[in-house]
């Protein structure tokens, strides 16, 4: 009896969260005119419409340039630091740890406004550059903690197996350690590149003016009137940031079945 | 192929001296083994000839060279590790080319080279597979093919036969020794295990919490034992108090209770300085244990009454009671073996015997 409920009461809050998103992706399918039900008819106008209009394409550039060059950045820095703490000696490497792994912690409008006025004070204006900056920043931990896992478990003896054969440090990282953390550094840029696509805090406080992201352009939008165009666009940020992490895990699994 | 030498080498981890003072030469071609229980620093020496860690103080050389300053890669050293540390992303081929592409080998070559390595370790077939379709004592072959390729200076084995099971050992341990006899290269293995260390080595290294105690052939190690360490660590070997009455060109003779006079042949009592407190050192296996009426001429003995008895198939182990020592025999099985409580005689040879000074702990 006990279990009934139990079971009941998770269905009701897994509809509460998922109904919203189930009713936006089917509403972007709606031929009226008007982003509501009743439904009139299937229709792929609104995404036609979408792909026409103009800000919402240049936010949707901003967003996946924005994004690309996170992950890129954020995985670089996030694998140094994690070879750095795991494989090296650094002097308090547990401070430098928890300093990195902090911005999760702290809540983001807390980060997104010291890290303005601190730019303030230091007298540099908002730009693109900037918005990058913070996106590194609190993407940097989630690449961190999924490549220092993997780091760990890789066996310093192979390692050292390949430098006795001959090959250098550097020679060693590439032939030997990259490889055999590759799924973790690409599911790492995968998490930069989905949580700064859908990031809208931070973004709403660095963003220079007159540059929109896709979700900044929702936010915009939103307050003039719902336009059937927004389920739309709901409906394709589901797809990319639900999709996305889904191939790369499905990619991930692919190429360690390969190296094991 | 190069000898390898360590000259007044010290290895501190922060106020922690893991290897103390420590000389040691090991000649070109030779198959040396540094042997004792975990943390005695064997694993420590090893790391630092390979490259792995630096000496806190002395020196290494490799072929009379000082290599101090020379970073692993640069040694030309094969080293075959525990857990065999095959790159599980490469197939077996590449991981045993590996080494090649570091020295300059012609294209052609190294699928021939690749090819030789795998026929001397016996698994020509295996090349196309990765390294976790394999057995865990086909891996080790792999590597080492993986490590002797190269040709390397100097090979290091790191307890490499200590993950595979019992009998893969022993087929294991054969077949290292074939690979080293027929490539000649300079070994350095290091192990816990005695009787690999005894079946396989030109000479034996015994340490012990840093220190080495005893430098020998195996039978020297074994059959004459520098410290009371060296005597229990190889084989089981019993401790009697004894007191050292005189000493000439023969032997010594010592007092010991509860079988009186015992007169230890010189080569094994050369570290009796003199008359005084001694031990006399039995091993287990050349305790006689017998029925009073059969005891062999010649024979030293004493009674006994057999406390224990752990029954082995072809050798059993008696725990024998005299009066208030506990002695071990280690003997093998004549029909069946005595029953517990049996009461017997237990003697030695003399020349079995072997002195060492009583030490002071």
């Amino acid at each position: 009896m006990g279990w009934f409920f139990i079971r009941g009461y998770a269905i009701l809050v897994y509809l509460f969260m998922f109904l919203p998103v189930a009713v936006v992706v089917l509403l972007s399918f709606n031929a009226s005119q008007f982003g509501s039900f009743p439904m009139t008819g299937f229709s792929f106008r609104w995404f036609v419409e979408l792909a026409q209009n103009d800000a919402i394409l240049r936010a949707f550039r901003t967003s996946v340039v924005l994004g690309l060059l996170t992950a890129v950045i954020s995985t670089t820095l996030g694998v140094l630091a994690s070879l750095a703490l795991v494989r090296y000696r650094v002097p308090g490497a547990n401070v430098v740890s928890t300093l990195l792994i902090a911005p999760i912690l702290v809540p983001e409008v807390v980060l997104a406004v010291a890290l303005l006025l601190f730019l303030n004070v230091l007298g540099i204006n908002k730009s693109f550059a900037l918005l990058l900056f913070g996106h590194v920043i609190f993407t940097l931990p989630f690449v961190i903690l999924v490549v220092q896992a993997r780091l760990v478990s890789i066996r310093r003896d192979v390692e050292e197996a390949a430098m006795s054969l001959g090959a250098s440090p550097m020679q060693t990282f590439f032939q030997i350690t990259l490889p055999l953390m590759l799924p973790a550094v690409l599911a790492g840029g995968l998490f930069a590149f989905t949580i700064s696509f859908d990031d809208i805090t931070g973004t709403l406080f660095w963003k220079p003016g007159g540059v929109e992201t896709v979700p900044t352009q929702i936010f915009a939008m939103l307050r003039n009137s719902i336009s059937p165009e927004i389920n739309a666009l709901g409906t394709v940020m589901i797809v990319m940031t639900v999709g996305l992490p889904l191939l790369g895990a499905a990619l991930a699994r692919q190429l360690s079945r390969k190296g094991g | 192929m190069s000898s390898v030498t360590l000259r007044n080498v010290v290895k501190r981890f922060h106020k922690f001296t893991a290897v103390h003072e420590t000389n040691l030469e090991i000649p070109e071609g030779a198959f040396v083994t540094l042997l004792g229980p975990s943390g005695c620093g064997k694993t420590t020496n090893l790391r630092m000839i390979a490259g792995l860690l630096d000496p806190t103080e002395g020196e290494i050389l490799i072929g009379g060279r000082r290599v101090n300053d020379v970073p692993i890669h640069k040694r030309n050293l094969g080293i075959v590790f525990q857990n065999y540390a095959l790159f599980p992303h490469k197939t077996v081929a590449e991981n045993v080319a590996f080494g090649l592409r570091y020295r300059d080998v012609p294209k052609a070559d190294v699928a021939a080279r690749v090819q030789a390595a795998l026929d001397l370790v016996q698994l020509p077939d295996v090349g196309e597979r990765y390294p976790k379709a394999l057995s865990g004592g086909q891996q080790q072959r792999i590597a080492l093919a993986r490590a002797i390729v190269i040709e390397p200076d100097v090979l290091l084995l790191d307890e490499p036969l200590s993950a595979l099971d019992a009998n893969l050992r022993e087929d294991m341990r054969v077949e290292l020794k074939r690979i080293q006899d027929k490539i000649g290269v300079t070994t350095v293995f290091v192990t816990h295990d005695q009787s690999e260390a005894l079946a396989m080595s030109d000479r034996i290294v015994v340490m012990s919490a840093g220190r080495i105690e005893q430098t020998g052939s195996p039978e020297e190690v074994y059959n004459n034992p520098a410290s009371e360490f060296v005597a229990q660590f190889l084989g089981a070997s019993n401790m009697l108090e004894a007191r050292c009455t005189g000493t000439d060109a023969g032997g010594a003779t010592l007092e010991a209770e509860p079988f009186g006079q015992v007169a230890v042949p010189a080569e094994k009592a050369q570290r009796l300085g003199g008359p005084g407190a001694a031990q006399l050192v039995l091993r287990a296996e050349k305790l006689l244990v017998m029925p009073a009426a059969e005891m062999p001429e010649g024979m030293i003995t004493a009674p006994a009454r057999i406390e224990t008895v752990d029954y082995q198939g072809q050798t059993v182990r008696y725990f024998l009671r005299l009066g208030e020592r506990q002695l071990q025999a280690i003997n093998m099985i004549d029909e069946r073996p005595f029953e517990q409580g049996a009461e017997v005689r237990v003697g030695f040879r003399p020349k079995d015997a072997s002195a060492l000074p009583m030490e002071t702990a």
